[in-house]
């Protein structure tokens, strides 16, 4: 991996004192590809996605993006790192009583004042972008429906496109597929890996569903306890180290 | 189940405080009655006097409906200017208040002002307004929009508090400024709601603000108190029919607010 385009260095995250969520975490992410965090619930995947984009706050570490460390910002220079990253989440969090246009638009919220914001006033080329994104995630025409009338699927197809609309310089995914049937969570992870792809940017995913990590990964990433186990690709990841990542054997056995 | 179980199972304890506190109640309410002498028989003397009364009312008497339909529109001035300045006041005073997105030193007093402004009934904040500011709908405006600020801002600072915090993130994640995680990941999830504490204050408003005349702030109120003074019975029943027509005629406007904001996404509120 010569060109880092993201670095984490040393982190750790406690909500409660004493009781680490990460423990001293360093992992580099080139400047493109897709990469899958697995591990069970509970082991600190959604903490570190959210550690990245400072959702949460973390303990202690650095983040380098982007020629700056993403832990020591805030106010305006942050919410500037935030509109670069796009997210994509478990539960799409969706605005569910705005439109489809208006889910897609908040993407450009970062780039808006409030004041053109508030009287829905965006740049016609961002909303020109909205509609042909709409093309692309399969959902033309649905343009002025209700977010809470779409189906999961349809969900986080808006979610991801709002994701593209920020023309993010990273994009992390939350679990994008676990509240989906299987035909639809690949789907779901198509897009997103193509995406990457187009727009030649970093990908990091939180999954749980092994297979699918092993299909859509160039490298894989598996925590237990707080800390990385396994960092390699998908062909290296052996019934041993799943064995340290989830625990047991049982389930291994088809 | 056997008979000779050792020990007969019990699916609900018997909760023992409740019962003592529904007894409670019952003697208490028996000890009130006996102490303000509200007995059948009183009521049925009353009665006697309240046909009288009734009987006085009739027909109603249109004859000086001009000061009638001043003290209507003034009514419905002060109903107006109080919910439009009790609503723009008390939607940053909601938001400020609610404990999901604020610092407490921010909420605290933001919540003081609101218990204080929900601490009196309208009328005795009219009365408080009438001696600082005078007679007239100055003091009317003032006292209900006192009320409206404190009615609204709690339901919805309530409201806020109630919102799902998903959709929030996920507007604060595009590194929106705070006003515009407001506007794009707070507002839409209240709006409906808002919308139906807007309109039931402008009828609540309605209400009262026929009442604050009694006591000097303006009003139909004003005219009513006087025209009960002076037995003028057949005027007021004109006034009361007319406040009643303007409740209803109230009562359809907002249904038809409610309507024209609600319908776009047929919200499935409460």
């Amino acid at each position: 991996m010569t060109d880092v385009a993201l670095s984490i260095k040393g982190l750790s995250k406690e909500y409660t004192r004493g009781k680490p969520v990460l423990r001293d975490i360093s992992l580099d992410f080139g400047a493109r590809g897709f990469t899958a965090v697995i591990g069970p619930s509970g082991t600190g995947k959604s903490t570190l996605i959210r550690c990245i984009n400072r959702l949460v706050e973390p303990t202690a570490g650095a983040i380098l993006f982007q020629g700056q460390d993403l832990v020591k910002l805030s106010g305006r220079a942050l919410r500037e790192a935030r509109s670069g990253i796009g997210m994509v989440f478990q539960e799409y969090n969706l605005v569910e009583r705005l439109t489809v246009m208006e889910n897609l638009l908040t993407g450009r919220l970062g780039y808006v004042s409030p004041l053109k914001a508030w009287f829905r006033k965006f740049p016609q080329s961002d909303i020109d972008e909205a509609f042909d994104l709409l093309n692309v995630v399969g959902l033309a025409g649905f343009a002025n429906q209700r977010a809470d009338s779409l189906s999961g699927g349809q969900r986080q197809r808006v979610g991801i496109a709002r994701a593209v609309m920020q023309h993010p310089k990273l994009v992390l995914a939350d679990e994008p597929t676990s509240s989906l049937d299987p035909k639809t969570s690949v789907e779901i992870m198509t897009l997103i890996h193509d995406l990457g792809t187009a727009k030649n940017i970093p990908i990091i995913v939180n999954m749980h569903d092994v297979e699918l990590a092993k299909r859509f990964a160039d490298r894989i990433v598996g925590m237990s306890g707080g800390v990385v186990v396994y960092d390699g690709a998908p062909a290296g990841l052996t019934d041993v180290h799943l064995k340290t990542i989830y625990g047991g054997e049982d389930w291994l056995r088809a | 189940m056997n008979a000779n179980a050792a020990a007969v199972r019990v699916a609900f304890p018997s909760n023992w405080w409740a019962r003592a506190g529904w007894l409670l109640l019952v003697v208490y309410i028996v000890y009130a009655c006996s102490l303000l002498d509200f007995t059948w028989a009183r009521f049925m003397i009353g009665l006697d006097n309240g046909a009288r009364f009734i009987g006085r009312m009739f027909p109603p008497n249109f004859a000086r409906w001009e000061t009638l339909l001043k003290g209507l529109t003034e009514s419905i001035e002060i109903a107006v200017l109080a919910s439009t300045l009790g609503i723009l006041v008390s939607l940053p005073i909601g938001l400020l208040a609610a404990r999901n997105l604020m610092p407490v030193w921010v909420t605290w007093p933001c919540r003081l002002l609101i218990a204080l402004c929900r601490s009196f009934h309208p009328v005795i904040v009219a009365i408080v307004f009438v001696k600082a500011l005078g007679f007239g709908a100055l003091s009317g405006i003032a006292a209900l929009t006192v009320a409206s600020i404190g009615f609204i801002g709690k339901l919805f600072a309530e409201a806020i508090e109630e919102i799902s915090l998903k959709q929030v993130e996920a507007v604060r994640a595009t590194g929106a400024p705070f006003m515009n995680v407001i506007t794009y990941g707070v507002l839409p999830q209240v709006f409906g709601r808002f919308i139906g504490f807007a309109t039931y204050q402008l009828d609540s408003n309605l209400r009262n603000s026929t009442m604050v005349g009694i006591v000097g702030a303006g009003g139909i109120g004003g005219a009513l108190f006087a025209a009960f003074q002076r037995f003028d019975y057949d005027f007021v029943c004109a006034m009361l029919l007319s406040i009643i027509f303007l409740i209803f005629a109230g009562e359809l406007l907002a249904t038809r607010v409610r309507a024209v904001f609600l319908e776009r996404g047929k919200v499935d509120e409460e």
